[in-house]
């Protein structure tokens, strides 16, 4: 129908740049903010049974590797914000959840994100998906397992380990399922009403690009041949801090116009894992070696990443 | 009544606090309100997801944004 719109009623000729740009536009649109409105709404209910003092009380006194595996995972479900790193850092740490278990949530409680779940299921489909799931947790779990390993707890800042959480004596909430389902409701009226815009411009640029640039523009940069284009991609998206609903999009285009996968999704995981901003908050806790351990051991993961899906596809 | 909020300044607290404050005002609630910003504050009273709202050193809230009326309730249930 939206076929039969633009070509007849706004009288474009079929293929004209215009019109195809349009076409991209209004199929993709609603499709992806259907997507995002129906799994946040579920993330939403299934977040309120994984609170984080839960999954502290999981992690707590656990074996190192499988306990890295646990974090990981429980980073996918644990509902969490940058905001909260630092109590939320400190609250495990000061339980006896080993400093590596700690980053392997750390790690892949911001990167691996549902709304990019989402939107690269809906852009390539459910295979690039799962091996983005995949992958993202593969980094958390051994980037965490290592910083383990190399006993790093003397570049934690001295009070970390001096201070001592309170109880915080309210009986822990125990929503009833009604509870559970407005609280999912809010959810989506946080992440949609904040992500719209952007879903909106990543797609708006896509459909310009979709249009407008040549095919190959970014295959010299960003394609096979180029070696360095990895290592380059993921510098740049350290200090780039976007959402993944923003980052998602432009990956996109970036791989319409020839950029390889492995390059396109190690700039959008450095882009959401490795943000600037958190580091800065994280200075708070940790002295700055062991900020740049972590960025180097969770880049190179990412690079290998990189270079794996350039190798595979 | 002694309402504090917990937050390190990010969007989300200083929604919180913002929302407190009209709460208290539009009901006329006797209250004095805090920003506790220091992170070892905000561990003491055993918090690990901000914003959160501790009311007569209590937490109610943490970890979300609360409706007004929600917010309305916690502090009108104490009277």
């Amino acid at each position: 129908m939206s076929d039969w719109f633009i070509d007849h009623v706004m009288g474009l000729t079929k293929g004209s740049h215009f019109a195809e740009a349009l076409r991209f536009f209004v199929f993709e649109f609603p499709k992806v903010m259907l997507l995002l409105t129906l799994i946040i709404f579920f993330v939403g209910i299934i977040r309120t049974y994984f609170t984080p003092e839960r999954t502290r009380k999981a992690l707590e006194g656990k074996k190192t590797f499988t306990g890295n595996v646990m974090a990981a995972t429980l980073g996918i479900v644990t509902p969490f914000c940058s905001c909260s790193a630092i109590p939320l850092f400190l609250g495990f740490v000061e339980s006896g959840v080993p400093l590596g278990v700690t980053f392997s949530f750390l790690i892949a409680a911001p990167m691996i994100n549902e709304v990019a779940i989402i939107l690269l299921y809906g852009m390539f489909g459910w295979k690039v998906a799962a091996i983005y799931i995949g992958t993202g947790l593969a980094i958390a779990i051994l980037s965490g397992w290592m910083i383990g390993l190399l006993k790093l707890e003397k570049w934690v800042e001295p009070w970390v380990y001096e201070s001592h959480m309170g109880n915080s004596g309210s009986t822990e909430e125990k929503p009833d399922f009604s509870k559970r389902i407005s609280l999912g409701y809010d959810a989506v009226k946080e992440i949609v009403g904040k992500v719209w815009i952007y879903v909106a411009l990543g797609i708006l640029v896509g459909a310009g690009a979709h249009g407008y640039v040549p095919e190959e523009f970014m295959a010299s940069l960003m394609g096979k041949s180029a070696w360095y284009s990895i290592p380059l991609s993921i510098l740049i998206g350290i200090p780039l801090y976007s959402n993944a609903a923003g980052i998602v999009p432009i990956v996109s285009v970036l791989i319409e116009k020839g950029a390889s996968l492995g390059t396109a999704l190690a700039f959008m995981m450095s882009v959401i894992g490795l943000s600037l901003p958190e580091m800065v908050i994280l200075r708070k806790v940790l002295k700055l070696p062991l900020i740049f351990t972590f960025i180097g051991i969770v880049g190179f993961g990412i690079m290998i990443v990189g270079y794996l899906f350039n190798f595979i596809f | 009544m002694e309402i504090k909020i917990l937050g390190s300044g990010c969007a989300k607290c200083k929604t919180l606090e913002k929302l407190t404050r009209e709460v208290v005002q539009q009901n006329g609630i006797d209250a004095t309100i805090t920003k506790v910003e220091d992170f070892l504050e905000i561990m003491k009273l055993g918090v690990m997801t901000t914003p959160a709202l501790v009311v007569d050193g209590k937490v109610e809230i943490k970890g979300r944004i609360p409706s007004t009326d929600e917010i309305k309730q916690i502090l009108t249930k104490t009277i």
